[in-house]
């Protein structure tokens, strides 16, 4: 009987689920819901096919793009000497591999990078061949890359490398393009021991630390020894690299020449890389329990916060050299660095006091207990969680330096912004096609800016900040 | 006691958090002290003098376009002092633009149409990945220079014309009678805006209607029209710019350097804020809107009563903060050669050397505004959080 009932009711009353929507439900639900929704679509359609037909228009028919296309390597690298490239080549190959190898860690975010990286490689190779164009070396030089690119990826999968570990290289190699690219003066004299005991010294340090790292049992042993090669290496190849012969072939670059591309990043990534330690030490200051340090701190954070970035980059490039003694000269590029890093640096203490004041009080309480003294409470309980915390709103600060390091036109500093406007004041037959460089570099920035804040967004997520 | 005394001084808490203290304090003063002192004998030798006295002396330096009367031969003094006020005009004007436009596109940002919803993130993320600088070129350069000649400008009902020397609107002006009209007018919006406050307060003790908003509307409307009679039918007229010789005369201009750091600070501070407007109508709990529904409000009221008086507090403490940075970024006008301040600070520099007093200036109005301004909307921030009990 029961069976039965059951049996009917299935035949008769079982609602089918609804159709999924299709185009036109789409159509009807998101667009003409109603009548103002109908006529505000209706409105913005037409203003959309109307800006947007015409800027094609304008982009293709009218527009003249040969001051974009005709001067890659101004955008790249300013007029850095066109046969002394191949430093930047050495940096943009170790930066290549780490790129690879990184791929798998800090939640998978730098594959978006990595791979937009490939991507700007792989335009650059098929940068149409007009005026200056890039010659068939670079070409094949950038598709290289690429390759070292999977080559870096395959490796960092065979060997499982430690993140801090790559971090420390990744920091090793600016320091190293920075050295290569700034060059020695050659009136400098050698070292007092000759070239050839400390290039043996360094062979024997790296090998040594590389072996130790291999048979050391504990982590914090392998992490210290790793970190003292790097250090001393990168000290010892600035002194060898002075004393040998070689030092004539990396003859010093003035950094007036530097530009392009490759400034911005050197003013952003120095940036936001030498603000980080000033900027915590700044934070901790702020939070200090002694109000001597706690003032120092907020005051300097605020009176920075205060003024405008492009004052601070006037007070750092006009100001700073007359409160020197008169015997210390600081390049034009440095100094506009400086600004930057004391810019940077105060945003960073807020940030990481963010990050600070999310740690909470038990774990400093919990540690006391166990007799830690402030110190190391600071550097082994409180820093790394407040650290983890602040890594989006670091990627965030990271984008707006990145946007503000057109400020330092003002300066005269040759970023990409003041290259596009040198081209076009360096050459009569560009006279009023500032548009096409304008939207050129907007687009740059764009794409950078866009694709750092969407790998944020998937770092926040990896790290699971706001979820604990 | 004796426990006490054991403990020698190098571990003793009280005595190292004072070392700690004067030590800092010290590094800190002899680093300034050695940088000034570096500064002292550099200026002495290069014989360059340190005082404030140069503000006396004329600038002589033409300005573009200024709210008082200037010419090149008053003070420097008197330059900064319009350079302030070109400063705070542009910022005042911006930061009111930046918050219109922004709501509005922070709604549309929610909006439930699909099109009208994708059209604001693109506006949000066009303007948030471009440097605010490369934005103001590309307006500067790209759109106000490249207007139409003053022949052929771009007319627009209502006698507005659009040209490379600028925008150039109608403007009323006062005429010798208007003075009464003028004040007037000030009385009816004071008496207006006191009405609203003191009977919306009433309301809301007693729950008796008091019809604050029809009564403020009747005097604001009631009292300037008073005082239109009283000035004998006629207190203002229409300055109208029309074309005489080779520009256009009377009205207001706006320059081309003008109108595009406006439109671009107003367009980048407006994206920002439009992701702020965002977050804080998203953060009212989904509660409070079905409870606002259930009680019979309509959409308008829900926004009004419900929504935005919640937002609000969520939304004011970013708002603050990007109100300052459109000030600071006023600053970027120096770059498209709108003479404000931190431009006039550089063409003294230029002209009469003083970098480090001059420096001293710009920076210490920069901070005064930004502190002020910090300081006036945290007061009003307080006023509006919530009291947790």
């Amino acid at each position: 009987m029961a069976t039965t009932t059951t049996a009917t009711k299935t035949e008769q009353d079982i609602v089918m689920p609804p159709e999924p929507p299709g185009p036109v439900m789409w159509l009807r639900k998101n667009l003409f819901s109603n009548w103002y929704n109908s006529l505000l679509t209706i409105i913005s359609l037409t203003v959309l096919y109307l800006a947007v037909s015409g800027v094609l228009r304008w982009a293709i028919s009218q527009a003249d793009w040969r001051p974009v296309v005709n001067h890659p390597l101004l955008y790249l690298v300013g007029q850095y000497p066109r046969d002394q490239l191949w430093r930047i080549g050495v940096g943009l190959v170790l930066a290549s591999f780490l790129a690879g190898a990184s791929m798998r860690y800090w939640g998978r975010v730098m594959q978006v990078v990595v791979l937009t990286y490939a991507a700007f490689l792989a335009v650059l190779t098929a940068w149409p061949p007009a005026g200056q164009a890039l010659t068939n070396e670079i070409r094949i030089f950038l598709l290289v890359n690429i390759a070292i690119i999977g080559a870096g990826y395959l490796a960092g999968r065979q060997l499982r490398i430690r993140s801090g570990l790559l971090l420390a290289a990744w920091l090793f190699t600016l320091a190293l393009t920075l050295v290569l690219l700034r060059g020695f003066s050659g009136s400098r004299a050698a070292p007092t021991l000759s070239t050839q005991i400390w290039t043996g010294l360094l062979l024997i340090l790296v090998l040594s630390s590389g072996i130790g790292h291999l048979f050391a049992r504990n982590a914090r042993i392998k992490r210290g020894l790793l970190l003292g090669a790097f250090l001393f290496s990168l000290s010892l190849i600035v002194v060898v690299l002075r004393g040998f012969p070689l030092a004539r072939a990396v003859s010093p670059v003035s950094t007036q020449l530097w530009g392009g591309l490759l400034v911005t990043m050197l003013l952003s990534v120095g940036g936001i890389v030498l603000s980080f330690p000033i900027g915590v030490l700044l934070a901790l200051g702020r939070r200090s329990g002694l109000p001597v340090v706690r003032w120092l701190c907020t005051i300097f954070i605020e009176v920075v916060r205060g003024v405008p970035l492009i004052g601070i980059l006037f007070m750092a490039s006009l100001i700073l050299p007359l409160f020197l003694p008169t015997d210390i000269r600081i390049d034009r590029l440095l100094r506009a660095l400086i600004g930057m890093i004391l810019f940077s640096a105060a945003y960073m203490a807020e940030n990481v006091r963010g990050g600070l004041a999310a740690v909470p009080q038990g774990q400093v309480e919990a540690a006391n207990a166990l007799g830690l003294n402030n110190l190391k409470v600071t550097i082994l309980i409180i820093l790394p969680q407040a650290l983890r915390a602040v890594i989006p709103p670091i990627v965030g600060q990271f984008i707006s330096l990145f946007k503000d390091t057109t400020l330092a036109a003002g300066v005269a500093v040759l970023e990409l912004l003041s290259v596009g406007l040198a081209v076009l004041q360096g050459t009569p037959e560009y006279f009023g096609l500032q548009m096409e460089v304008l939207l050129f570099i907007a687009a740059i920035f764009w794409i950078l800016s866009y694709l750092m804040s969407y790998a944020s967004l998937r770092l926040e997520a990896a790290l699971g900040v706001g979820e604990r | 006691m004796l426990r006490q005394q054991d403990i020698p001084f190098w571990r003793d808490e009280r005595i190292l958090r004072i070392a700690a203290q004067v030590i800092s304090a010290v590094l800190v003063v002899a680093f300034l002290w050695w940088m000034v002192d570096n500064m002292i004998s550099a200026a002495n030798q290069r014989g360059i003098s340190l005082g404030f006295r140069f503000l006396r002396e004329s600038a002589g330096f033409p300005l573009g376009e200024s709210p008082i009367p200037y010419d090149p031969s008053r003070s420097f003094a008197y330059a900064f002092y319009v350079g302030f006020l070109k400063t705070v005009q542009v910022s005042a004007l911006g930061i009111i633009l930046a918050t219109i436009v922004g709501v509005i596109v922070g709604l549309a940002r929610l909006s439930s149409n699909w099109l009208i919803s994708k059209l604001a993130i693109a506006f949000i993320e066009a303007h948030r990945n471009i440097p605010l600088l490369v934005l103001l070129f590309l307006w500067y350069r790209g759109v106000f220079l490249k207007l139409p000649r003053v022949r052929d400008s771009l007319t627009w009902p209502g006698q507005i014309y659009l040209n490379q020397r600028g925008l150039f609107l109608p403007w009323p002006r006062l005429n010798e009678s208007g003075q009464i009209f003028l004040i007037a007018l000030i009385l009816g919006i004071v008496l207006a805006a006191a009405a609203w406050i003191i009977l919306k307060r009433v309301r809301v003790a007693t729950g008796k209607p008091t019809y604050f908003g029809a009564i403020s509307l009747a005097l604001l409307i009631l009292i300037p029209a008073a005082g239109w009679f009283l000035s004998g039918g006629e207190p203002l007229h229409w300055d109208i710019p029309a074309l005489s010789g080779f520009n256009f005369v009377g009205g207001v201009n706006l320059t081309p350097e003008f109108a595009a750091l406006l439109v671009g600070l107003f367009t980048y501070t407006a994206a920002f804020i439009a992701e702020v407007v965002r977050a804080g109508i998203q953060a009212v709990n989904r509660g409070q809107l079905e409870a606002a529904r259930a009680v019979g409000l309509n959409y308008y009221q829900l926004l009004s009563l419900v929504v935005f008086p919640q937002a609000l507090r969520v939304i004011i403490p970013p708002l603050i903060s990007q109100y300052l940075n459109l000030t600071k970024n006023s600053s970027l006008a120096f770059f498209i050669g709108f003479s404000e301040l931190f431009y006039i600070g550089k063409t003294t520099i230029n002209q009469a050397g003083r970098a480090i007093q001059v420096f001293l200036l710009v920076m210490a109005v920069y901070l005064a505004l930004s502190l002020l301004t910090s300081l006036i909307l945290n007061l009003y921030n307080r006023r509006i959080q919530f009291v947790e009990r």
